[in-house]
């Protein structure tokens, strides 16, 4: 039975690309209101586990998945489930940012239009609330309707975070979010996370493991394929079991 | 000192091929335009036909290019935008997607008679059109689709994936991704198919040539289901039939001048549209 304040759960999973296997067997808990940080080498399968969680796994063909993931107590996978409706309970923001060739408005409502509202005084007031949410409305509330792709690297990953909490997920996924941002706006991202928990569950891909000790409450390690290890963030830095995971954390590896 | 002199060599020759192409183009265009000069009046543009021919003017030819290529791009933009979405988008990565693609670039290779008797097969006798602007721009629409769906294709794959994910990351479904963000993405690329669909469809007089047009209509077509004068018909027409050789000559350099005219201002107009959209983005 899983327990209040787990909020999903990975149950046996295996993954597969064609015939090679990308995920070995992964049992594991995302809790509520926390940062989950998911850290390890390249290629071993981080990633691919984060994307299963909303179900973007699905937009590379011929791949095949075992075992079970669980949103609360619903298997996401269930074939009578619309990947849609996941994906609105569970965002994503990406390694790149990746906002739309639209102004920073319509970045934010786009969102909210799709999910079928179109109430436009609650529109402009949620692309304001979630652009103060995200610490962007200082820098762009005079400028809301420039096309979006005119804003820093490090801004528009905040407008991708805005425009991904206007429609109010439970989970928020971050596949390397600050991987092609500079130090300043890494902080104003981590930052961000760390407040962003009081309201959200909050996963992690990271491939800096100072990242993962600053903002994450548990970390996983992945190494290929296979979860080596995870549990209380400072117990992995601090006294990992495994001697892979020493390894990595050390240094000594990756 | 010899690695040079080749490079020298090299770049001379590459030169020498732009400027032998350009210099076919600019002898045509010089050629049409001192020919087709002499024939253009105000009257040869807005008049029709006198005297066998040998005089009046064009302006039902002109108009009935027009209406040929509108009807044509009208029938191949939405159905080859479809084509190339579900290529795209919808169809599962597999041989038959394959063996799909290949065919529809088949399309593009045959030649464009054969496309018109098809036309005259289908449109104007199975379906009964008759030889009309409608059996015309279906035919023409036929031969212009390949042309469509691979620019379609082309814009379509050139959005990043990324914007994709976004999307579809937002609980927004694959129908609202491709309608709201890739396709307004994609559209100064598909503008692009829809100039060189027109430039394809303007010039061509095969395809027409049993299924639309008519070497001398009395006044302008008045529906759908009308014959037309068509301009590159009516060059192809002058120049082979006919009692008055000297005097339809000049009126045939005036008839490609203006098709000339014709479809590099559409083409314009196209890329101005195309260029407009690139901004806002």
């Amino acid at each position: 039975m899983i327990k209040n304040n787990v909020k999903m759960r990975a149950e046996g999973v295996n993954f597969f690309y064609g015939s090679r296997q990308a995920l070995n067997n992964i049992n594991m808990d995302i809790f509520s209101n926390k940062v989950t940080a998911v850290i390890g080498p390249s290629g071993c399968g981080k990633s691919t586990f984060i994307r299963l969680l909303n179900r973007m796994n699905e937009l590379v063909a011929h791949t095949r998945l075992e075992g079970k993931i669980l949103l609360e107590q619903q298997d996401i996978f269930d074939t009578a489930i619309d990947p849609v409706d996941i994906r609105r309970k569970v965002g994503m923001v990406f390694q790149k940012p990746n906002p739309f060739p639209k102004s920073i408005f319509d970045n934010i409502a786009y969102g909210l239009a799709v999910n079928g509202i179109k109430d436009k005084n609650f529109i402009e007031q949620k692309v304001e609330e979630s652009l103060k949410q995200a610490a962007l409305w200082e820098e762009v509330k005079e400028r809301l309707h420039d096309n979006a792709l005119r804003l820093s690297g490090g801004q528009q990953q905040r407008l991708c975070i805005a425009r991904c909490l206007a429609v109010e997920p439970q989970v928020i996924l971050f596949d390397e979010p600050c991987a092609s941002l500079d130090p300043i706006s890494t902080a104003k991202i981590e930052e961000l996370i760390l407040e962003l928990k009081a309201k959200y569950t909050i996963a992690i891909v990271t491939h800096s493991m100072q990242q993962a000790a600053r903002i994450s409450d548990h970390t996983a390690y992945f190494l290929l394929g296979e979860l080596i290890e995870f549990g209380k963030t400072q117990d992995i830095f601090t006294a990992p079991k495994d001697k892979r995971t020493e390894d990595y954390v050390t240094g000594r590896f990756g | 000192m010899r690695r040079k002199y080749f490079q020298g060599l090299g770049f001379f020759l590459l030169f020498l091929s732009v400027a032998i192409t350009l210099s076919f183009l600019a002898v045509i265009l010089f050629f049409i335009t001192v020919h087709g000069a002499k024939a253009i009046t105000w009257e040869f543009l807005t008049q029709v036909p006198r005297d066998s021919m040998t005089a009046g003017g064009i302006a039902p030819a002109i108009i009935g290019t027009l209406y040929l290529t509108f009807g044509a791009v009208a029938f191949a933009l939405p159905l080859g935008l479809a084509c190339a979405i579900y290529l795209c988008e919808y169809s599962p990565k597999s041989i038959m997607v394959n063996i799909i693609r290949i065919s529809i670039n088949n399309l593009a290779g045959v030649p464009s008679v054969v496309f018109g008797l098809f036309g005259l097969a289908v449109f104007v006798k199975f379906f009964k059109f008759g030889i009309s602007i409608v059996s015309g721009s279906l035919t023409l629409g036929i031969l212009a689709l390949p042309v469509m769906i691979s620019a379609s294709q082309e814009a379509i794959t050139a959005v990043p994936h990324s914007l994709r994910e976004a999307s579809l990351a937002l609980g927004a479904s694959r129908w609202s991704t491709i309608k709201k963000i890739v396709l307004p993405a994609a559209l100064p690329g598909i503008l692009t198919g829809v100039v060189l669909t027109i430039g394809r469809v303007a010039g061509e007089t095969a395809p027409i040539l049993f299924t639309a047009a008519a070497f001398y209509v009395r006044g302008f077509p008045k529906s759908p289901f009308s014959e037309v004068m068509a301009l590159p018909y009516h060059i192809y027409a002058l120049m082979t039939e006919g009692t008055h050789p000297k005097e339809q000559t000049l009126i045939a350099y005036g008839c490609a001048l203006v098709l000339l005219f014709l479809v590099l201002s559409l083409s314009i107009i196209a890329v101005v549209i195309r260029e407009k959209q690139r901004r806002l983005r």
